[in-house]
């Protein structure tokens, strides 16, 4: 049976005998975000995932403060920062398998990151010496997507291609609420939906469409009520909950893998900092709502979780607080040197084989290029 | 060996041709669009396939353009060579965003390391009696975009050759179908097919002496036509088919002009920011001193594209063409 076929063949149904296709009671997402932290379900959580996430979630936020602060030494063109929201980041990338996908959003660096792909590779895009600076094959990880959920039907495709190929694969694509209301959103879950396709979708609603809040984005009872109109099931989650966002996102994961076809988590989150190092909230958000959210910090939850259960002390914390700052100065420090820069390399790739006059245009290049080192070389 | 004697073909068989050869060839190519399955498409381009290598190899979408496309290019992501159908010109419109922004792109954005093969069929033009929105000529939206290739047939040998460069080449080529030739013949030999044309040359259709007319698509026959009908007011032209838009042949032109000291840049789509006008101004910087008259541009009005019962009076044809042939300054030759 093909993969089409599956999904059964078209028989006309006469109009009295009208039914819906699919029973939307077991889609719909629960009342309230999944929490596992704070719960009785915490007990149950993999003390070693635990650590492991806390790790990842410090490690997390001393990246974007170092990426912040390199956008203030003039480093990085610009950095939309994570803060706020590791616990999505983190568990997005640590609930794939390696022979798996993960196709971020402009503001996923930190997920590209956790799933393996050079730190400083990862901010090409971002201090603007190419768009993506790293092998997307050497890691599954698509390019870094600006336009807003672009980046969706390619995963859907991807995983489809996977699995006509038999290949047991699933990809993981991130959007914002914000991405919700793009055109692509709605076709990619529509496609992945129809074909079955083994995708995760992770919405990480965290409050903002760069100033505009969800009020104004969407009418809809949830974020993740939204994958009912499609056919697939809705996941809320406590976004800054990592051990829930692991849970709920490795649950999806698992579902696609066996066939069960793709799942829409909404990950409640808050983007603590600005969209951008060049945005200034306090223009759209008063400072009391961030202070509420900084209370359900997604790092201090875990924190107490941990401390808790005696699975972390002040030794423990400090140890991971060390890791993190020598991740920071090994970053900062290759930040710091200038990159390579070869302005030939802009005609290298547009084509297999630049075109006729791609060629000229290089050629003219070259000539501007030796004609100011002449003109330098003359001044010195 | 036997040789089987060519006889009449339609585009639209020489292109289903190319898909099935492509598709028994190499197992990673795939069709995939909205209709394309059992009906075989709107035109009839994809007639069979679906029964031959099943629903998985040539795939009904749902009707979403930017959803095929996107979807593609994660195919072609994952090793395949999708071969996306737009339905008509107008109807790819909402693919534009992926087309714009990842698939002209990739390459060039991951540094070589993400090359997308994929073709884009685009049905287009007019001149089928076709109402609003499926008639447009949109060929200056794709040649404005780096990182695709922009290729259109004007006979049936090349419908095959070129389809078939298409689907094997590892960039993106925005393959143009002119609809009003799917049903055009020529003596074309299904059992052997022609060979691959390579993407980014011209092809002199006609010689002539007295001035080059540069088209493509649609409006080769058409020049094919001012070209006979020249004769009689002691006119030899040279009818020059460009086949390939991007990459522009621009050797093949230029000889072509330099020969004959003028030219007439032909096609439907409207002549301000359109093809024609990138052409001219090739021309005319590469073969100045060759030039008995400016470049002329004989095309579309800048209009919408015209209601089916007016379309006639937009369309280049064969009197207009002979016009501005007419007003390329043969005052100075007497």
């Amino acid at each position: 049976m093909t993969v089409m076929e599956q999904r059964g063949a078209y028989r006309p149904t006469p109009p009295p005998a009208w039914q819906p296709r699919t029973d939307p009671a077991p889609l719909l997402p629960d009342a309230e975000p999944y929490r596992v932290l704070g719960t009785e379900a915490a007990a149950k959580a993999d003390p070693e995932l635990l650590r492991r996430l806390y790790a990842e979630l410090v490690k997390g936020r001393r990246y974007n403060a170092q990426a912040t602060a390199l956008t203030k030494q003039g480093r990085l063109a610009v950095y939309p920062s994570s803060t706020g929201q590791e616990a999505c980041e983190v568990a997005a990338a640590l609930v794939l398998e390696e022979r798996d996908w993960l196709f971020p959003s402009y503001r996923d660096t930190l997920a590209v990151v956790a799933r393996g792909v050079d730190p400083v590779e990862a901010l090409t895009l971002l201090r603007g010496d190419w768009h993506t600076g790293y092998d997307p094959y050497e890691h599954r990880v698509a390019p870094l997507s600006t336009p807003l959920a672009t980046q969706l039907p390619h995963a859907v495709g991807l995983a489809h291609a996977a699995r006509l190929k038999g290949d047991d694969v699933v990809a993981l694509a991130m959007v914002g609420d914000g991405g919700t209301s793009e055109g692509d959103f709605h076709e990619a879950l529509n496609f992945a939906a129809v074909w079955q396709a083994p995708v995760v979708f992770l919405v990480q609603n965290n409050g903002f469409a760069i100033s505009v809040p969800l009020a104004k984005q969407t009418a809809a009872p949830s974020l993740a009520h939204k994958a009912v109109g499609y056919g697939m099931p809705g996941r809320l989650v406590d976004g800054n909950d990592a051990a829930a966002v692991h849970e709920v996102l490795s649950d999806a994961v698992r579902h696609a893998r066996a066939g069960g076809g793709p799942t829409l988590v909404e990950a409640i989150t808050y983007r603590v900092e600005a969209h951008t190092n060049a945005d200034d909230a306090t223009r759209y958000r008063g400072d009391s709502e961030v202070e509420t959210w900084k209370q359900h910090d997604p790092i201090a939850l875990l924190e107490r979780e941990l401390t808790a259960r005696g699975l972390l002390d002040d030794a423990g914390v400090e140890t991971v607080r060390q890791d993190a700052e020598t991740m920071a100065a090994d970053l900062r420090a290759r930040m710091n040197q200038d990159p390579a820069l070869d302005p030939m390399d802009l005609f290298a790739h547009v084509y297999a084989e630049p075109t006729p006059q791609l060629l000229e245009q290089r050629e003219q290049l070259r000539a501007e290029l030796a004609a100011e080192a002449d003109q330098e070389g003359a001044q010195r | 060996m036997t040789t089987v004697a060519a006889k009449p073909a339609t585009m639209a068989q020489a292109l289903t041709r190319a898909m099935r050869d492509a598709m028994a060839a190499d197992p990673s190519v795939h069709v995939m669009g909205e209709d394309v399955g059992t009906l075989g498409g709107v035109f009839r381009v994809t007639d069979g396939l679906a029964k031959e290598f099943g629903e998985d190899r040539c795939t009904d979408t749902p009707l979403a353009e930017a959803g095929i496309l996107g979807t593609a290019v994660g195919m072609a992501m994952y090793g395949l060579r999708p071969v996306v159908e737009m339905q008509f010109d107008a109807f790819a419109y909402p693919a534009f965003e992926q087309l714009l922004s990842h698939v002209a792109k990739m390459r060039n954005r991951t540094r070589g390391k993400m090359p997308l093969p994929l073709t884009i069929r685009v049905p287009y033009g007019g001149g089928i009696g076709g109402v609003e929105h499926h008639s447009d000529s949109s060929e200056a939206y794709y040649m404005a975009t780096p990182g695709l290739h922009v290729v259109t047939p004007a006979t049936v040998a090349d419908a095959y050759g070129l389809l078939r460069a298409a689907i094997a080449s590892d960039d993106p080529v925005v393959f143009l179908e002119p609809k009003r030739l799917y049903w055009s013949k020529d003596a074309w030999n299904p059992e052997e097919p022609t060979a691959v044309e390579p993407i980014g040359r011209a092809v002199v259709r006609r010689s002539g002496r007295s001035a080059t007319l540069i088209t493509y698509g649609p409006s080769v026959p058409v020049c094919m036509e001012a070209a006979e009908a020249a004769r009689a007011e002691g006119w030899d032209l040279e009818v020059v088919d460009l086949r390939s838009l991007v990459p522009f042949d621009d050797e093949t032109v230029c000889a072509s002009v330099r020969r004959t000291g003028r030219a007439v840049v032909v096609h439907e789509s409207g002549g301000f920011g359109g093809p024609g006008g990138e052409i001219a101004a090739r021309v005319t910087e590469r073969c100045f001193h060759h030039l008995e008259a400016p470049v002329l541009r004989v095309a579309g009005f800048d209009l919408p594209y015209p209601p089916p019962m007016l379309e006639r009076h937009h369309l280049p044809g064969v009197d207009r063409i002979l016009d501005a042939v007419g007003r390329l300054q043969w005052e100075a030759e007497s």
